[in-house]
């Protein structure tokens, strides 16, 4: 896998005014990654501020419930700000810093990665504007006034769907008029080279610590690990260290909306084709000709009609597998694991948890099923009181 | 055989863009005619995308009205079609590389080989990934055009020496759209890509007036006008040919060489 590919995916299919970038920030990233003072500062940040290393959770009652696998959560809910996104945004926001940058911008969708981002910028110092749908601002408001408080500019994004993916439109806009000052801090393993990688890398922390974990707790290796996927960054993270362990099934849950029959879901590997789109060859979800599609799921971080490059590859070469969840299932595995085990899990990482509610009782009670819990669902109690008739504003 | 050198025969070129499909495709065949008469020596043709990330708003919304009654890569064919039946104007594609990818290299080139398209402009295929269709674009007859930003430094040696057709200089950082003023210092780039190439520079993104016309045709070859172009169809809907002709033709005035 070299020069940002990944199999065929991946690449560079970016304007020629940011390659130059693209190819200085890969230089800084490989040079302050081998940088011994970099890497204790970074993890430094991520024990005392992010407070790393996240529990693995046994979690028993969801377990005797479903009377199969032992399930275990890996608790990135538990992290400062309420999701994984930090553990990339520290990496990213420091490199940006070491770099001489006074700028970072970045997309959101549900808000969470746009949250952390104004989080690691406030905590550096950095000037932070954070591009977001603005069909996202109005589900996920309570996100909005997070990332101002924090001192970050919130840009509602009028084009297009006004979710996700015109987000990242315009947060390139502005770097490419801002090449200078500003690094764009994204979210997810998914852009041009070098983003799937150093993303995929800040984010790898999950699967290191889960790995060393089990294997103290149970002395052997998970059956399977199941995450959420939209673009894919904590998907990427949980899986990463166990790719090389042939025995454990990786599985990706993908946002299926109302329906993979229907227009309505962002489930780009069960139904994208594979395309060249916000500056990677990968999957998306697109309608003839090539336009990029619509897309809807009821979880604004899941809402993205592609896929990073790498799960692409781990795809086709049949080292992990990709399953669609429907809204009504992440919302009963919402409510479920609220419940069962006192944890609101994010309306995304519900989605995984229904997979395991899915497959759990099927296996075998040796076997294990580690699931990331990559955020928590305060942010989406509103949304989903919604979904079920009830007006909190009565 | 490609026309483009026809462009840049007639002093400086003046290469004028519109989004095919906006307001209709008639209407489309009928502006690209209308500023051919007026004294367009190029025109880029911009096939409608979803996403079009290098665009500004102007662009972005033409984009948008174009795929609002459903422009097909089909559609803009048929335009080339058109347009061929009248005129030999040098015309080339501005598109984003998955509408291309989509429709299958080999179909797009051979297309636009029997439609008579000279040459294609990708905002999202840089030097890197120009190997998705070089070669079979060159097998076709249809030129890749580079584009080089104030950004390229570096890079000016390498894509200049392996650029066909024209070499589009991108006038400054951002997207397209009207500016006031070009800060960027062009004369440096220029002079470091002719010291490279001996191929025609056209600079584009920002330009809109006759006097800013004036000026880059002193350093250039070419002067390319998206934005403002499309301006006018937006503002003149289905009846936007008079006022094309008069700024086509005020602004290939002002192209001095």
């Amino acid at each position: 896998m070299t020069n940002g590919r990944y199999g065929e995916y991946g690449g560079q299919y970016i304007s020629e005014t940011l390659m130059n970038e693209l190819i200085y920030l890969e230089e800084q990233y490989n040079h302050y990654m081998n940088d011994s003072e970099f890497v204790e500062e970074l993890n430094t940040l991520l024990k005392e501020y992010a407070g790393r290393p996240s529990l693995l959770y046994y979690a028993k009652r969801m377990t005797e419930d479903l009377g199969g696998a032992k399930i275990y959560l890996k608790r990135e809910d538990l992290n400062h700000t309420g999701a994984h996104k930090i553990n990339n945004v520290l990496g990213q926001v420091l490199l940006a810093k070491k770099m001489g940058k006074t700028r970072v911008i970045a997309e959101t969708g549900a808000g969470q990665h746009g949250v952390a981002t104004a989080t690691a910028a406030a905590l550096l110092d950095m000037e932070c504007e954070v591009f977001m749908g603005e069909v996202d601002t109005k589900r996920q408001a309570l996100n909005v006034y997070r990332m101002e408080l924090l001192g970050a500019q919130v840009h509602s994004v009028k084009s297009g769907t006004q979710t996700l993916k015109d987000a990242v439109n315009d947060a390139f806009r502005d770097w490419i008029a801002n090449v200078g000052t500003t690094n764009y801090v994204i979210g997810s393993t998914m852009g041009p080279h070098p983003f799937p990688q150093m993303v995929r890398d800040f984010q790898a922390v999950i699967s290191a610590e889960a790995r060393e974990q089990i294997l103290e707790k149970e002395g052997k290796l998970p059956t399977a690990v199941l995450a959420c996927v939209g673009g894919g960054s904590n998907a990427m993270g949980a899986f990463y260290n166990f790719i090389d362990d042939e025995e454990v099934q990786l599985i990706g849950c993908e946002a299926g909306g109302k329906g993979i029959d229907t227009p309505y879901n962002a489930a780009a590997l069960t139904n994208g084709k594979i395309g060249i789109f916000h500056g990677m060859k990968s999957i998306f979800n697109q309608g003839d000709y090539g336009q990029i599609a619509p897309v809807y799921s009821i979880s604004a971080g899941l809402d993205y009609p592609g896929v990073g490059p790498e799960h692409a590859y781990l795809r086709d070469s049949g080292r992990a597998q990709y399953v669609p969840i429907n809204d009504e299932e992440a919302v009963e595995a919402f409510e479920y694991l609220s419940r069962m085990e006192g944890i609101i899990p994010a309306i995304e990482s519900s989605h995984a948890v229904a997979h395991a509610m899915k497959i759990a009782p099927e296996m075998d009670k040796e076997d294990i099923i580690i699931i990331c819990l990559s955020g928590r669902g305060d942010k989406d109690v509103k949304s989903i009181a919604e979904y079920r008739g009830v007006d909190l504003n009565e | 055989m490609s026309r483009i050198p026809n462009a840049f025969k007639n002093g400086t070129a003046f290469i004028g863009f519109l989004t095919a499909g906006d307001p209709t495709i008639e209407k489309t065949v009928e502006y690209i005619l209308a500023m051919e008469e007026a004294g367009c020596d190029l025109i880029e043709i911009g096939i409608p995308f979803s996403d079009p990330m290098a665009e500004g708003v102007v662009i972005q919304d033409a984009n948008v009205r174009a795929l609002k009654h459903n422009t097909t890569t089909d559609d803009v064919f048929e335009i080339v079609k058109a347009v061929r039946q009248k005129t030999d104007v040098p015309l080339v594609f501005l598109t984003y590389i998955n509408p291309v990818f989509f429709y299958g290299y080999e179909e797009f080139f051979k297309k636009c080989s029997e439609y008579g398209i000279d040459g294609i402009i990708s905002p999202d295929l840089p030097y890197e990934e120009k190997g998705e269709i070089a070669d079979i674009a060159s097998k076709n007859g249809v030129d890749v055009i580079s584009l080089i930003a104030p950004t390229s430094k570096q890079r000016i040696q390498k894509i200049a020496s392996e650029a066909t057709g024209f070499i589009y200089v991108v006038s400054s950082l951002g997207v397209t759209g009207m500016r006031s003023e070009i800060k960027t210092d062009l004369d440096a780039i220029i002079s470091d890509i002719r010291d490279v190439t001996d191929l025609p520079l056209a600079v584009g993104f920002g330009i809109n007036t006759p006097e800013q016309a004036t000026k880059i045709s002193k350093i250039a070859d070419g002067v390319i006008v998206g934005s403002a172009i499309v301006k006018i169809i937006e503002e003149h809907g289905e009846n936007a040919t008079e006022a094309l002709k008069e700024y086509v033709a005020d602004m290939k005035n002002a192209c001095i060489k």
